[in-house]
């Protein structure tokens, strides 16, 4: 019998469908890995499972009687456990604390803490954890904290355990020793979906590979001895009917040089590349693999512990934003709320930001003068507000266009955008994928950084691949396949 | 397409109209709630509308208002300072202290009266951007410490007597209006407003407090800025400790207590925001009016000071509502 059986899930979030009509059976003991590119709807699909969102229509079965978790706390009461890829422990309470948080054991009016530190340690000695419960979790590594998750889940009756990108984090010898444990507790009867991007994984631990594609199912294979080409066929597909604009070829003349770059917080070693004038440069990997701390890098927002960028053959000043401003690199940041608009302050403010030592004259920065600097760009760029108007009422894509004009106007050198067009609809889309055309074709080098692999290859010139903080390679656009990227990528 | 940019500086006229208006953007609905308590005690008192009266307000005023400009600045980069008080209690007492017990010349010690004020603020600063306080930590510690060294000057003990020339800048009002304290004031406010509205780096402020991050990413030197603030913010204590010793004719280390509160209730009820990011010297003057004219109006009818507390509070709960509540709508 199944333990989760899923009938046509189908969710959509405003005008865009994420899932259509999902059918998924998960058996005892079984482990089913789900795989898929970033927003294949995977996340979707988990949270539907947990109780943190419903589906829009489709049924859903738990052990034969119908499931239809009203909350988190109901998909756990029927026995289900979602251990996330980032821990959700309290990190100054107790190991056994957090095992039974919310429902602390009590005895004649206090905390039963024998008992609760009891079970708490037989749960972990049977995961192959050797630390006291009675330690704060602060301080454990990930793989421990992660086993704390799971002795959490086990301990309120958890059969079916979802781990999403449960090795992100993990070393290889905790790996192996994550997957003894789930071995064992599938041979107990205890169900997995398992969530990830390493595709050799899969083969040492699913039984089952189900692979999703812009919320559709596209594969089912019963057997985990799929060749990773085919998974990755399946992952990536074909390409779907996007428009991105003609490219002209670049320059010959190299822009910005980078050398043997290394993040002083270890996101990333030893990258070198150059980009030319007029040049796409892709930035592609998984998420985690230090895309956008090598960028954040370049554009001056984090230390660096060594290397070198120079620009137009002069050494850049590294670890300052206002000095790689200064020197015509300028970037748009992954995090659109948190760091590349002021979401109260106007669109006029907004774009004057970055923006003072050309509008200002000998310090004074007049309104008016604001006001007509504003007016142009937000005509020049398309965005859909007025100058008074504050960020916080513009869509995604009109933000995100605040933050791509207020550099436009200072006519960099390197421009550099992460996540372009995360959560934009497709209109907006297309028109920022004529600004990245228009730079180029201006003249100026730009990086694009994207989880979506069709944009990389639809924009770039040149691929670059991260994998774990590593440059896997830099391919030119021909020879850049879906394929070839996700191999390099996942490796 | 291309998207070379065309730096026009093509003025829109109607933003040359709107300047004028503009003069008080944002402080609109306090200024309402003033003219409206005005009204009242207008209505209520027959002394409340005499010139005399109204130069009393501004004369009472002076003190706070100083301080109140100060945190505008730190409270619209989002932070917070809570040691106001207690730096102008030890920059009064080392306008007190030093020419009485070591013959410090006038003019210097009350150079060095604002001086330590600017230096306490440094401090307070370098312990957010360096030290990584949170601003209410860093300022509640320099509250204490500054405190505590304005009573070691002097053992606790006041100081009276200051040179007829210092006292005449409080008392003496030039064309029967304008004490010269009163004018420092006024100047401080439209120097302050003038910075904040029309000079770049003012600008920069209200991008640090909406947010520091993309301040940071945009270029803005923002640990310098943060430091320059609160540096702002402990010189305007020490003028405010020297406009009250010319007032009082005397220093007290008790001098200045809880004053940073009121400063930062002016500042609040003038609609800045505590989260930082909005906020503006028209507003804070307006706030700090307020809280003039209801101490002032209140004892006009006879309220005791133990109820205007009270009054004092609900009017802050009910300016800063009204705010949060236009600001939604």
């Amino acid at each position: 019998m199944a333990r989760l059986s899923l009938r046509g899930i189908t969710k959509s979030y405003g005008a865009v469908t994420v899932l259509h009509g999902i059918d998924l059976d998960v058996r005892d003991g079984e482990l089913v890995a789900l795989l898929g590119e970033n927003g294949a709807g995977k996340s979707t699909l988990s949270s539907i499972v947990s109780g943190l969102t419903p589906p829009d229509s489709g049924t859903m079965s738990w052990e034969g009687a119908p499931y239809a978790p009203a909350s988190p706390g109901d998909a756990i009461r029927h026995g289900l456990g979602l251990i996330h890829q980032e821990m959700r422990l309290l990190p100054d309470l107790s190991i056994a604390e957090n095992v039974f948080v919310g429902r602390l054991p009590m005895r004649n009016g206090a905390i039963d803490r024998a008992f609760m530190n009891r079970r708490a340690g037989e749960h972990l000695r049977a995961l192959g954890l050797d630390v006291s419960p009675s330690r704060p979790v602060r301080g454990l590594s990930v793989a421990a904290q992660q086993q704390v998750e799971i002795a959490k889940a086990l301990t309120l009756g958890a059969r079916l355990l979802i781990l999403d990108e449960p090795t992100a984090a993990l070393g290889l010898a905790e790996t192996q020793q994550l997957f003894a444990q789930i071995r064992r507790l599938k041979a107990e009867g205890v169900s997995f979906i398992y969530v990830s991007h390493r595709l050799e994984e899969i083969a040492q631990i699913a039984d089952r590979v189900v692979v999703l594609r812009d919320g559709h199912l596209v594969a089912t294979h019963d057997t985990a001895q799929v060749p990773v080409s085919t998974l990755l066929r399946d992952m990536v597909g074909r390409a779907i009917d996007r428009i991105f604009p003609e490219m002209r070829p670049p320059s010959d003349r190299a822009v910005i040089r980078i050398e043997g770059l290394t993040s002083a917080a270890g996101a990333f070693r030893d990258i070198g590349f150059s980009v030319r004038a007029g040049e796409v440069f892709g930035i592609a990997g998984i998420v985690g693999a230090g895309r956008t701390e090598l960028v954040r890098a370049i554009a001056g927002a984090d230390p660096v512990a060594s290397g070198t960028i120079t620009l137009d053959g002069d050494a850049l000043r590294l670890g300052r934003p206002d000095e790689a401003i200064r020197r015509g690199i300028v970037l748009v940041p992954e995090d659109r709320k948190g760091q590349g608009v002021v979401l109260d302050h106007s669109i006029a403010d907004n774009l004057a930001l970055g923006n003072a030592d050309r509008l200002s004259r000998r310090g004074w920065l007049l309104p008016e003068t604001v006001t007509a600097f504003a007016s142009g760009l937000v005509q020049r760029l398309g965005v859909k507000g007025r100058p008074e108007q504050s960020a916080r009422s513009l869509s995604g894509g009109n933000q995100q266009k605040v933050v791509i004009a207020r550099w436009v106007a200072r006519n960099p050198r390197v421009f550099i955008l992460d996540e372009p067009t995360r959560g934009i609809d497709m209109g907006a889309r297309a028109a920022i994928y004529d600004v990245i055309a228009a730079l180029a074709a201006d003249g100026m080098a730009v990086i694009v950084v994207s989880s979506d692999l069709e944009e990389v290859l639809g924009l770039a010139h040149t691929v670059m691949v991260l994998a774990r903080g590593r440059q896997m390679g830099v391919l030119p656009r021909d020879a850049a396949s879906n394929v070839r990227v996700m191999e390099l990528a996942t490796a | 397409m291309s998207l070379q940019p065309a730096l026009s500086a093509k003025a829109i006229p109607a933003a040359r109209r709107r300047s004028l208006a503009s003069l008080l953007s944002g402080a609109q609905g306090p200024l309402i709630g003033l003219v409206l308590l005005c009204v009242v005690f207008a209505l209520t008192t027959n002394v409340f509308l005499t010139l005399r009266n109204a130069l009393n307000v501004v004369d009472q005023v002076t003190t706070l208002g100083i301080l109140a400009l100060g945190m505008t600045g730190v409270i619209i980069i989002g932070g917070i300072d809570l040691s106001v008080g207690s730096i102008l209690a030890l920059s009064i007492m080392v306008l007190g202290w030093l020419p009485q017990q070591y013959g410090v010349p006038f003019p210097l010690a009350l150079l060095l009266c604002i001086l330590t004020g600017g230096l306490c603020g440094i401090v307070n600063g370098l312990l957010v951007t360096r030290a990584r306080l949170p601003a209410f930590i860093a300022t509640l510690t320099m509250m204490s410490v500054a405190r505590g060294l304005a009573n070691i000057t002097t053992d606790g003990q006041q100081v009276v007597g200051y040179p007829d020339w210092f006292t005449a800048l409080a008392t003496e009002r030039h064309l029967g209006i304008l004490s010269a304290t009163v004018g420092l004031f006024v100047a401080l406010s439209l120097g302050a407003w003038v910075f904040l509205r029309y000079r770049a780096t003012g600008r920069s402020l209200y991008a640090i407090g909406g947010s520091a991050e993309v301040a940071r990413l945009a270029g803005i030197p923002v640990r310098k800025l943060t430091v320059a603030v609160y540096a702002a913010s402990g010189l305007l204590a020490g003028v405010a400790a020297a406009v009250m010793a010319a007032r009082l004719d005397s220093s007290q280390p008790s001098a200045g207590l809880g004053y940073e509160l009121d400063a930062i209730a002016a500042v609040v009820i003038g609609g800045a925001s505590l989260s930082g990011g909005i906020g503006s010297i028209a507003g804070t003057v307006v706030g700090v009016f307020i809280i003039g004219v209801l101490h002032n109006g209140l004892n006009l009818v006879g309220i005791s000071p133990f109820i205007q507390q009270v009054v004092i509070g609900v009017v802050i709960a009910v300016a800063v509502t009204f705010d949060t509540l236009r600001r939604k709508a």
